[in-house]
């Protein structure tokens, strides 16, 4: 199956490309009608051994903390904050850019952390949804969306909680169709998006008194 | 920290009547915690990032697992060779029909079982070997370098062609799953009183559960003993799946879902993932964690059946009902998976009508599996039914609220005509049409139309009975009462985002008059709460609270006892005032909850509750109605919803905010299959799904639902459902949307649409054939 991490134009010559993927799994009914095989393993005969030393030695400030790393170069941002920093607030829901389950603040604005490697991370200011906590309080924002139960199942909440603080850090009185289109980039299976604007309504309020 | 005395059972709470053992308890009169709109007991847990979901979870030494799936969608494995995989960096295991431990026998219904990785592949996405890896990445490059010689088979995905005698049959019996029919009265007879009558053809699109935590489980061994954290709707039937493929006794298999993200419908059972990640841990001795991408979700992990619906309706002139005849294919994929399970249920029970006949046909086609998806069979149902009633409606000039209105029935006329406990289906139409403000706002569309322009408004409505929703045995649940007068509740049922652990607690809080924060919930655990069935169904509220009501009213009992112990009376004199335990007769005899010496000797007081049955010879059922009101750009095909109205009877309102939110919730995903969901296939070349994404297989987005949104609840305690009044709500909220956007737009457009999605691209078709067929 394709899967994101040999996605697009990847030269890095390990797994099959999309493209390559594609031409195999389509290949005309003539291919289908032969009974052929999947055609995929000439590439990765050759994938060579990864070792330490193919790693890239990274430092990353992730909410106001510098973390020294040791990181595969195909490691996204979200695999090391969930599975290498254990920070599991931010979520994953499609690594490829489609949901916003991992929204993190990248310079203060709302990223995916699917869509953006950890080396490329390097040297910009990340916040989680564990950043917006003071101790154990939680943030304006957060608060605004236990108290409006801007949430069901609550996988999507972080991101779209990150994705909030993002709309309101640049906009801090947005009208309610600016709402709706600041957290559209944020899917909710739930549907919980009323209470969502209820919930950045308030958090509005609440951060500019 | 809170000060100790509030702790303590508090004089502001009063407690409410303790009913004798082996009485029933009456109905809550007047309540201080339910009903009120409470946030959620587990929300700063679900806003701070701190509540650990099964996907969150990371053991030492875990590694990570993939299975690899068949790309075709009718296939047989020749060969597999895994020589190279093993070879690559990080990879522990790869297992395939060849190992031993995965020789197992996967049931997918009555009389289908065949092996856990079956050479014979009938869908896109079946399981065909599977590996365990350092890391994430490590494990697809391993599924990438498994080498499959596959035969492929002749497919067929579209279930309206693969009854046709050149279809590949996918099972040795044929491509028919079954056929049902049900009648009632003389349908022959009923058309024939009729004034007008109505029959039209109507499709809906299949979709896809796709709920944000993607499908999988964290699996680890001790020894003997299997722990698995899975997200899934229910613990209990997890375990028992788990138990009877491996061959284990249920007490070997724990299983924990304390938070899930999501599911729908679509994580009431475990799947093939979950024995693999156990193989894959028992193969490694490590920990193993197993989640789906998320291409994968939209291929082996359920879906709503695409439903073919045939649909003749009569009435007379004056609007009564005089037959109904409804004759749908649909498809459950490969296996039998419910494929027409109860589409016909609302045109047998809905409306009044003594004549009556349905006919369905489930049809097999080489596509991933159906499973229940919210209201199963209903919303399919409701798009067909409710627009014939509109248009029954239009041919005898009378308004479609007034059309339903004069066709209600008090009977659940598919059940044998038994008596519904209570419904609110004419108070859902009556009261909300009029907080939507029906009559004049269809009017005002109605000449806002007739002067022109391409911007044309339409104002619909629809409405719906959900089959069950009444709850029912069995379930369990334990209440325990700590010596400082705070409270532990523990139930096997999961919160599956409706708040069930904060209604339960409400419902605690109540019956004991404690204050709901100081109740700690311990939920969805097969090795430490009770047994309790999955929850879905819209069961959980009416199954559960009364269970937790009953489990509560046990710790009073045995209060009582232990009071009455104490003050050497009998526990009939005794009544709970507040924090104390006062004699009816003497106020003077008194002590206060925390001081019984019982109470501080034993540490705890442990009530256990049980499900009682349902009424007999009643049906339990929820009824709602929608309304809406949007605007179509005649030129490009958009829909613009401008606002919508939920009116609900699920009996008592516990918890009013995430009551409307389940509301909200319902609409929006209603919209996504009236007009952006479809399931697309390659029916002519490959057989392949083609939008396996969120890309190309639209969700509604905050930018697709109404900013105008409104939720009545009909708050109408039901004194025979259960001890708490309650039904349930999940399913109802999401039945009758689509139909009601239809009904609308074809207010708007003079244009009846059959087909969903009604996205822009099928709206300015259907418009254009319209306008070819009227010049």
């Amino acid at each position: 199956m394709s899967k994101k991490s040999t996605d697009g134009n990847c030269e890095c010559g390990r797994g099959v490309t999309r493209r390559g993927f594609l031409s195999a799994a389509g290949a005309s009914t003539a291919l289908f009608a032969a009974g052929a095989r999947f055609q995929i393993n000439e590439v990765q005969a050759a994938s060579p051994e990864f070792t330490t030393e193919d790693m890239s030695k990274i430092t990353l400030d992730i909410n106001g903390q510098r973390k020294r790393l040791l990181v595969e170069p195909r490691w996204t941002l979200l695999f090391v904050l969930r599975d290498r920093l254990g920070l599991t607030g931010t979520k994953v829901g499609c690594e490829r850019g489609e949901c916003g389950a991992c929204t993190v603040l990248v310079n203060d604005e709302p990223r995916y952390a699917c869509m953006l490697l950890a080396v490329e991370a390097v040297g910009k200011k990340i916040v989680t949804l564990e950043g917006l906590m003071n101790k154990e309080q939680l943030g304006t924002t957060q608060q605004a969306f236990l108290e409006q139960d801007a949430y069901q199942c609550g996988y999507c909440t972080p991101g779209q909680i990150m994705a909030a603080e993002g709309l309101l850090r640049a906009n801090p009185n947005p009208t309610l169709d600016e709402i709706a289109r600041g957290m559209s980039g944020n899917l909710c299976r739930c549907g919980a998006y009323t209470h969502i604007f209820e919930a950045v309504k308030a958090a509005a309020v609440n951060k500019r008194s | 920290m809170a000060d100790q005395k509030d702790l303590y059972y508090v004089n502001d709470l009063p407690v409410p009547e303790t009913p004798a053992a082996g009485d029933n308890p009456q109905p809550w009169g007047q309540t201080n915690v339910i009903g009120k709109g409470l946030p959620r007991a587990d929300g700063y847990d679900r806003v701070s990032g701190t509540a650990v979901y099964p996907s969150d979870v990371t053991l030492p030494r875990m590694l990570y697992g993939a299975v690899l799936r068949c790309p075709h969608p009718h296939a047989k494995v020749q060969s597999i060779n895994t020589k190279a995989a093993q070879q690559l960096p990080g990879v522990r295991t790869i297992i395939t029909n060849q190992s031993q431990s995965a020789k197992l026998t996967w049931r997918w219904a009555d009389g289908h079982e065949n092996l856990l990785f079956d050479s014979h592949c009938r869908f896109e996405g079946e399981a065909v070997a599977a590996v365990a890896a350092d890391t994430p990445q490590q494990a697809q490059d391993a599924l990438r370098a498994i080498d499959v010689d596959y035969k492929v088979l002749p497919f067929v995905v579209d279930e309206r062609k693969a009854l046709e005698s050149a279809a590949p049959d996918i099972h040795s019996g044929g491509n028919q799953v079954n056929k049902d029919s049900y009648s009632r009265g003389d349908i022959t007879k009923g058309f024939t009183e009729a004034d007008v009558v109505r029959e039209r053809e109507f499709r809906t699109e299949s979709e896809l559960h796709t709920p944000l935590e993607l499908h999988g489980c964290v699996a680890n061994w001790e020894g003997d003993s299997l722990t698995i954290w899975e997200s899934t709707q229910g613990v209990y039937a997890v375990q028992s799946k788990v138990a009877a493929t491996l061959k284990l006794p249920l007490s070997k298999v724990r299983v924990i879902g304390h938070y899930l993200g999501g599911a729908f419908g679509s994580k009431l059972q475990p799947g093939k993932y979950t024995i693999i990640a156990a193989l894959l841990a028992k193969e490694t001795a490590r920990p193993v964690k197993l989640f789906l991408s998320r291409e994968e979700t939209f291929l082996c992990v359920g879906n709503r059946p695409p439903a073919n619906m045939k649909i003749k309706a009569g009435a007379k002139s004056d609007g009564t009902l005089t037959a109904l005849e409804f004759v749908a294919t649909g498809t459950g994929g490969a296996y039998p998976a419910g494929g027409t399970a109860i589409l016909d249920w609302l045109v047998r029970d809905l409306y009044l009508c003594p004549n009556v006949r349905c006919e369905t046909t489930d049809i097999f086609i080489n596509g991933g599996p159906s499973r229940p998806f919210r209201a199963p069979g209903h919303p399919q149902c409701s798009w067909a039914l409710e627009q014939i009633m509109d248009e029954l409606a239009e041919a005898i000039g009378m308004d479609p609220v007034d059309l339903r209105l004069r066709n209600i029935p008090l009977i659940s006329q598919g059940r044998g005509s038994i008596p519904y406990t209570t419904t609110g289906l004419e108070e859902c139409i009556k009261q909300g049409a009029e907080k939507f403000n029906w009559s004049q706002s269809r009017e005002a569309a109605t000449q806002a139309n007739q002067r022109g322009g391409h911007l044309k408004r339409g104002v619909g409505m629809g409405s719906c009975v959900w089959f069950v929703g009444g709850g029912g045995p069995p379930s369990t649940v334990i209440v325990k009462l700590f010596a400082d007068g705070s409270v532990n509740l523990n139930m096997g049922a999961s919160d599956i985002g409706t708040g069930t652990k904060t209604i339960m607690a409400m419902v605690a809080a109540e019956e004991l008059g404690v204050k709901p924060e100081l109740i700690q919930i311990e939920n969805a655990d097969t090795g430490t709460t009770q047994y309790a069935t999955p929850s879905g169904g819209s069961k959980t509220v009416p199954t559960e609270a009364p269970t937790v009501r009953a489990a509560a009213i046990e710790v009073k009992r045995q209060l009582l006892q232990m009071a009455a112990d104490h003050l050497d009376v009998q526990p009939e004199e005794l009544r709970f005032a507040g924090n104390m335990v006062v004699s009816k007769q003497d106020s003077g005899k008194k002590v206060a909850i925390t001081d019984i010496s019982q109470l501080k000797k034993r540490g705890v007081v442990v009530g256990t509750g049980y499900r009682g049955p349902n009424p007999e010879n009643k049906s339990v059922n929820p009824f709602a109605a929608q309304f809406c009101e949007v605007e179509v750009n005649t030129h490009t095909g958009e829909i613009k919803l401008l606002r919508f109205l939920g009116a609900n009877e699920s009996g008592r309102v516990i918890n009013r905010l995430t009551y409307d939110n389940q509301v909200f919730g319902g609409i929006a995903m209603g919209i996504g299959l009236g007009m952006t969901e479809v399931r697309q296939f390659d029916d002519g070349q490959s057989g392949k799904l083609v939008n396996k994404n969120w890309h190309d297989y639209k969700l509604p987005t905050a930018l697709d639902v109404p900013l105008q949104m409104t939720s009545l609840p009909i708050d109408l305690p039901d004194a025979e459902a259960n001890s708490t009044g309650a039904k349930g709500l999940g399913e109802p909220v999401t039945i009758p949307t689509a139909a009601a956007i239809a009904n609308a737009v074809c207010h708007a457009t003079g244009v009846r649409f059959t087909d969903t999605p009604l996205n822009p691209l099928q709206v300015m078709k259907v418009l254009t054939q319209s306008n070819t067929k009227e010049g």
